[in-house]
């Protein structure tokens, strides 16, 4: 049980002052991030990241991580209150906990909603804990094939089980790999797609794409909405809270399905979305009593809920342990790994153990004050929404700026980030991807430099990526997985496969 | 257990109708943005080409990569071009329309001039005025309520940035008068 002791040192890193202080200030951020309009848990991240560019990385990481935290249970109070799902993952959870609020059971719901963010994160924290250590010590003996093989992988599973039009994801994520390219090129010191711009010599900073994708376009996005809303105020007591903690027993298989559902979804790329509608689905379809979803259902909230949480929270796996960001949010935390001067990947178990360990043991507390956080202060939360979007929406505009600038301090940012803003609101609009976009930025040198070292080892032969077992299967699965509608739709026809479609209600 | 009675209520005067007409069509702007794509493609593409993409002596040179992606980038628009271009015919959801194009411009138009400002006159001045602007003439919010959150929000900004953590902005003529 090396883990444990690890994770024990990690607690120890963690008690002081001042990172306490950091993650209840990083909490409460994230859950005024999470129940504001227009933004969300990766817009979050991705603005507040400048506040974190001074301090040590342990520091930065728990307060970031905190504010993602914090987003994920905010996001479910505007769903339950006011049927307003913050993100594409709270869906699912207003099926049945708006219903909840107007019979006046809106306290029930989101102490439900609270409760099961907790126990899939929780679940996801202990997955992380005992998998990430091997996966990455397994990854050490990886060469460059192997990790080229590895990022296909993602950039194929992207293409292949994503539900947007596969053209569009793959303009998504080639137009993400070209832009990572711009500037000087970190093999041969060349440059490259500059046009003889001084400005574009730097590359095109990932941060500020994402600040400009998620933030300023957000923002636009929102102002098109119709923004008056009507919703419940609620007050938790303790005998609510203790009322729904007496019954938890009885959804135990339940939860323990959406936690194992969300697992496995936020391990592959993009999974926490399909985790909430499928934990919702398979709920509603075991139960005895299917018909009573969507009007007002406790267990209604607590499948979808868990299941998004622990795929949140799971999608941190990958990144932790092999350098890849299983979600949006995920990629910007791995952008920030790189700011604080870490080069993230299996050997960040090794070389910053205080790190890693100091990340996972604030993956527990940060879960913990939380869920003690939200149920004590959300109607001070709740009535946020009373603040006028006129005066939210230039703030953020400013925010967005401020963030932008800071992480090279340089003014033509700023208009990069406002240029990007317009490509997220249009792209958004007519169903191009973003995730695949900001996953191919952060990821795309070093898949290129994987792919050109691999190149130069085997003199120039693909071959090499078949060259042993380990690697020639994550390659074919690659494969399978990008060509995966096409293979599922003849195995269809054939009638070998059972067509089994998740379908969202 | 009613802990509901109180009810949260904001209205939106401004929001746009629903009948408001369609200015585009989600159709148009597919075909203008995979358009603009094909040619970022071959501009990329040329670039690259131009830079080397092919092998040499050490290996791959540094265009081979991008190249490729670029006619993956150009593949994948031209596709979608060909894709909404046959569509067109079926109808198509509408892009944006009037009311909501004039909403998006009135915090477009804002965050471009707000921009333009922390060129010239730093990120404080130009927040200071991005918020009390914003509030006043879209949000139509009292002038001394505008006129006190941007000076506390930007005051804010300034304490926790400059000072306590260092991370320092574009600044103008009126921070140099104080010295900073």
């Amino acid at each position: 049980m090396e883990a444990l002791g690890l994770l024990l040192h990690g607690f120890a890193v963690l008690l002081t002052w001042k990172t306490l202080v950091l993650m209840m200030v990083g909490l409460v951020l994230g859950i005024f991030v999470g129940v504001l309009p227009g933004l969300g848990g990766p817009n979050g991240v991705a603005i507040l990241l400048p506040l974190t560019f001074t301090m040590d990385p342990t520091s930065a990481i728990v307060m970031l991580s905190c504010i993602y935290w914090g987003a994920l249970f905010g996001g479910a109070i505007t769903s339950i209150l006011f049927n307003i799902p913050g993100e594409a993952w709270s869906v699912a959870t207003t099926f049945d906990g708006y219903p909840m609020a107007q019979q006046g059971r809106a306290a029930e719901a989101l102490t439900a909603a609270f409760t099961s963010s907790f126990i899939g994160s929780l679940v996801a924290v202990l997955l992380i804990t005992f998998l990430a250590p091997m996966i990455s010590s397994f990854a050490l003996k990886f060469g460059p094939p192997e990790f080229f093989a590895v990022y296909l992988l993602t950039f194929c599973s992207f293409v292949g089980l994503g539900r947007e039009a596969k053209h569009k994801t793959v303009i998504s994520m080639s137009l993400g790999l070209l832009l990572a390219g711009v500037g000087m090129d970190t093999v041969s010191g060349n440059l490259r797609m500059t046009f003889g711009s001084a400005e574009l010599l730097r590359g095109i900073n990932f941060l500020v794409a994402v600040i400009g994708l998620f933030g300023i376009s957000e923002i636009l996005l929102t102002m098109e909405e119709r923004l008056a809303l009507r919703g419940h105020a609620a007050s938790i007591s303790l005998r609510v809270v203790l009322g729904v903690w007496k019954d938890l027993p009885k959804y135990w298989v339940t939860l323990l399905r959406s936690s194992f559902i969300g697992c496995w979804l936020g391990i592959t790329p993009g999974g926490a979305i399909a985790a909430s509608f499928m934990g919702y689905n398979l709920a509603k379809r075991f139960s005895k009593d299917s018909e009573s979803f969507g009007k007002g259902r406790i267990e209604g909230v607590f499948a979808p809920e868990t299941a998004a949480h622990a795929s949140g929270t799971s999608a941190l796996l990958p990144m932790l342990a092999l350098g890849i960001p299983g979600s949006g949010t995920a990629a910007i935390l791995l952008g920030g790994l790189m700011v604080w001067g870490l080069n993230p990947g299996p050997l960040l178990f090794v070389e910053h153990k205080d790190f890693v360990w100091g990340l996972i043991a604030s993956m527990y507390l940060g879960n913990v004050v939380g869920l003690v956080l939200v149920l004590t202060t959300v109607p001070i939360f709740a009535s946020i929404l009373r603040v006028p979007f006129a005066a939210v929406a230039p703030m953020i505009v400013v925010s967005c700026a401020i963030g932008a600038y800071a992480i090279q301090n340089a003014m033509f940012d700023i208009w990069l980030m406002l240029g990007f803003g317009v490509v997220g609101y249009v792209f958004k609009k007519i169903g191009i991807p973003l995730a695949p976009f900001t996953l191919a930025l952060v990821l795309g040198n070093r898949a290129e430099d994987a792919f050109r070292l691999s190149m130069i080892g085997s003199g120039g032969k693909l071959g090499v990526f078949w060259s042993n077992g380990l690697v020639g299967s994550i390659t074919t699965l690659a494969i399978v997985l990008l060509f995966w509608p096409v293979i599922d739709s003849v195995l269809g026809r054939v009638g070998l496969t059972q067509r089994t479609r998740t379908t969202s209600p | 257990m009613s802990q509901t009675d109180l009810e949260i209520v904001v209205d939106d005067p401004t929001a746009p109708e629903d009948d408001s007409p369609a200015v585009v069509s989600s159709g148009s702007v597919e075909i203008v943005v995979c358009l603009l794509l094909l040619a970022l493609a071959v501009t990329l593409g040329y670039d690259n080409w131009r830079t080397g993409a092919s092998w040499d002596a050490t290996g791959p040179e540094p265009g081979y990569f991008p190249f490729y992606l670029s006619i993956i980038l150009g593949g994948g628009s031209l596709y979608g071009l060909i894709v909404a271009l046959l569509a067109r015919r079926a109808a198509s959801g509408t892009f944006v329309t009037r009311a909501q194009a004039r909403r998006v411009m009135a915090v477009f138009v804002p965050t471009l001039l707000f921009c333009l400002v922390t060129q010239f006159l730093g990120l404080y001045v130009a927040s200071f005025l991005l918020i009390a602007g914003f509030m006043r003439l879209v949000g139509k919010i009292a002038l001394w309520k505008s006129l006190l959150t941007a000076l506390v929000f930007t005051a804010i900004m300034f304490v926790t940035f400059d000072i306590a953590f260092d991370v320092i902005m574009p600044k103008g003529p009126l921070e140099a008068a104080f010295g900073h």
